[in-house]
């Protein structure tokens, strides 16, 4: 299994990375938070961590920590619209649900 | 399901905690509102995919307020109940307004002006929150959650009463202001990231309704305002009203209604933004009684028109160059922010004056917004190093009130913000106990030429003689501009301290005819700057002579002591005058007259400290 990013979402992550000026990839993790258990972090990679895993997708280096991994991996990254909101999306097949706005879930 | 932006490493916020802060610029002509998502500064568009919002608000039949572009087309169709520009109006009464050309109907009021509507009468600060509110909106949906705050921004030059009625809008709409951006730092903020350029910068700001210029210096990240100048009542706005009246001259208009006006003016408008990438423009339409205008106006023509007011934006930046000391080869790049700058004349100008082509890289209508909004970011807390340090100046030198009524300075002004600044000071008087403290702002040698802040007293000094008491006066203005005074004296640690808010008390009209007096009343003041000194050193020999009169006058002979008198009756004859150079020749005819008193009290002293004592007991 791996993390991906879709193109659109890859295309984003460049275009932010450029502009940050620094990093050296996206960190996708979770958090043991939020109202249904787990909650998605995302963030901007300036040291990597031993432990870490890396992946790359779409010319982007995605790197996950291996506690985070067990829950988001085969997860796909994508980068969309919703009414004027735009913003990352996890599509991530563990999950076996989620509380109603999406930012918890469980496995 | 929820939407993501990256954060910076370890600021990933929990669930339903999410910061989300924006910048607005809330402008005379036009608002927008940016924000930062996954690191970059954006304007936040409507549906439509507009950026601007026409800072235009319309109070329509039906009881429903309309903001943006549907208030801007009822324009011409309902003047009276469509308002433009209302930022010229904030925390101004009708007094400060020249309102013969406006077609609103003024409520006559002791404070801020009002504006009479069919809502009801309006204040600026209410159609202000308008504004407010539809960028709150647009930001919230845009965003998907509620605000924790916004950045808004304020012309450099907006006086206290201006900023705190931009405060009170975004309080009626609902919004938390995390703080008040000067715009053309906002400018150097989203300049100085994006690039990342280091120097010294000019911003030159010319927006809808004000003019600003500002000199900013970038080092590391730090943007130091070494000074800053303008005008608040010069804008895009004057360029039209150019046209308009060019307009009325050229087609041979007799004065015109409300609806008229406000055709022939957004008509003036659209030829002024055709005219900058045009060579001429054609301006067409029919009034209210039919008459049909057709005129053209060639860029000539219109550069001709607006000569003046471009001539206008100089002074300022000449006086704001000299106040930080600066040469033109000293200037690494000229940042122009405003639509206004998109006119060629007025680039041609400041690339002229400057002798290099000034900045234009990012939208000058965006840039204040988005650099409104990477503030907003750091102060909501989305951002772990807080390297965004934000410098001001004091615009008039802050100091306190010496013996005769002068102006002693201790900040002076145009000094980097925060700052702290302590002066010793002394009594005046033997056994003199307590000293009032008179903190006042201004650039004259006066006291009653400066504007008084605060007083205070300091108590519980030591009784000692004139002179000897230490009494160190400290005035510190943080970073947000805030005076605090104290005084303490040394050798007892008794303190008395005082908080007072400067600078934005004084308008800036108030600030520009203070700097304007204290240049060209140089000389008078130095006259009455060496006559109040003259007249505090004839009080000061009088009042010791008279203390040692009193004290030892047995030790002269009566005609001696005659003498002495009479010379401080004549002394203090010649005080009462004008005439510095004649008090300070009686103050030295005295001093001359007490000569043998002095020596013959200086043997009387040593005589009583020797008399019994053996010479080795002596500590000579």
């Amino acid at each position: 299994m791996a993390i991906t990013l879709t193109p659109t979402a890859a295309d984003r992550v460049e275009k932010f990375l450029a502009n940050r000026g620094k990093g050296v990839g996206l960190r996708l993790g979770v958090k043991t938070t939020g109202c249904s258990g787990m909650a998605y972090t995302l963030e901007f990679v300036d040291d990597l961590n031993p432990e870490d895993t890396a992946f790359e997708s779409n010319g982007v280096k995605i790197i996950v920590d291996p506690k985070s991994l067990v829950y988001i991996d085969g997860t796909e990254l994508d980068f969309t619209k919703e009414g004027l909101n735009e913003g990352f999306k996890f599509n991530n097949p563990n999950v076996k649900d989620e509380c109603g706005c999406g930012e918890s879930f469980t496995v | 399901m929820a939407l993501l932006q990256i954060s910076e490493p370890g600021m990933s916020a929990a669930p339903h905690q999410h910061k989300l802060a924006v910048g607005i610029d809330l402008g005379t002509t036009n608002s927008l509102v940016a924000t930062v998502r996954s690191g970059l500064s954006s304007v936040l568009a409507d549906e439509q995919g507009h950026a601007l919002l026409p800072s235009v608000v319309h109070y329509a039949a039906d009881n429903t307020i309309e903001v943006g572009f549907a208030a801007q087309k009822k324009l011409n169709l309902d003047p009276h109940n469509t308002i433009v520009s209302v930022k010229r109006f904030m925390g101004r009464g009708l007094q400060d307004i020249d309102i013969s050309q406006l077609p609103y109907h003024f409520t006559e009021t002791s404070g801020m002006l009002q504006i009479d509507t069919r809502a009801g009468v309006k204040s600026p600060v209410e159609v202000s929150a308008e504004i407010l509110k539809a960028l709150k909106t647009r930001a919230e949906e845009a965003l998907g959650g509620e605000l924790v705050g916004a950045v808004i921004t304020v012309p450099a030059y907006f006086d206290d009463a201006q900023r705190q009625a931009t405060k009170d809008a975004a309080r009626l709409a609902g919004l938390n202001v995390l703080r008040l951006l000067n715009e053309p730092t906002a400018a150097a903020v989203a300049y100085g990231l994006d690039n990342a350029s280091e120097g010294t910068y000019v911003i030159y700001d010319l927006g809808g309704g004000t003019f600003d210029i500002s000199i900013l210096k970038l080092t590391r990240g730090v943007f130091e305002v070494l000074a800053t100048n303008g005008d608040s009542a010069l804008g895009g706005d004057d360029f039209d009203q150019r046209i308009f009246c060019w307009i009325l001259e050229t087609a041979k208009l007799s004065p015109r209604n409300a609806y008229d006006m406000r055709l022939l003016l957004s008509k003036a408008r659209e030829a002024k933004e055709w005219l900058t990438e045009h060579a001429e423009a054609n301006v067409s339409c029919m009034l209210s009684d039919g008459e049909y205008v057709n005129v053209t106006l060639t860029t000539q023509e219109f550069i001709n028109l607006t000569a003046t007011l471009v001539q206008k934006t100089l002074a300022p930046t000449r006086k704001a160059m000299r106040d930080a000391g600066l040469e033109i080869s000293d200037i690494q790049g000229v940042v122009m922010v405003g639509g206004a700058t998109r006119m060629p004349q007025i680039r041609k100008m400041v690339a002229e004056y400057f002798k290099q082509a000034p900045l234009t890289n990012l939208d000058p209508d965006k840039v204040v917004a988005l650099g409104a909004a990477i503030q907003a970011n750091v102060l909501a807390g989305n951002k772990s190093d807080a390297d965004l340090l934000l410098l001001d100046v004091i615009p008039l030198s802050l100091g306190l009130e010496t013996m005769g009524g002068l102006a002693e300075k201790v900040i002076h002004r145009n000094s980097t913000l925060p700052i702290a600044r302590a002066q010793e000071f002394t009594t005046y008087k033997d056994g003199q106990t307590a000293m009032s403290i008179h903190v006042v702002q201004g650039e004259r040698e006066l006291v009653s030429d400066c504007r008084s802040l605060a007083r205070f007293e300091l108590r519980g000094i030591p009784p000692m003689v004139a002179g000897a008491a230490r009494i160190r006066v400290t005035f510190t203005v943080d970073a947000d501009g805030l005076l605090s005074v104290s005084a303490r004296e040394t050798s007892s640690n008794v303190e008395a301290n005082i908080t007072v808010k400067p600078s934005y008390g004084l308008s800036e009209d108030e600030i520009t005819n203070m700097l304007k007096a204290s240049f060209t009343s140089a000389e008078i003041d130095k006259k009455a700057r060496m006559l109040a000194e003259a007249r505090v050193e004839a009080s000061a020999i009088i009042e010791a002579v008279k203390a040692a009169l009193s004290a030892d006058s047995a030790l002269i002979s009566v005609e001696e002591v005659q003498t002495i008198e009479a010379e401080i009756a004549k002394l203090e004859v010649i005080a009462l005058t004008e005439d510095a150079e004649a008090i300070h020749q009686a103050v030295e005819a005295l001093n001359h007259a007490t000569e043998a008193f002095a020596a013959a009290r200086m043997d009387a002293s040593v005589k009583l400290a020797l008399s019994g004592k053996e010479l080795n007991t002596l500590d000579l």
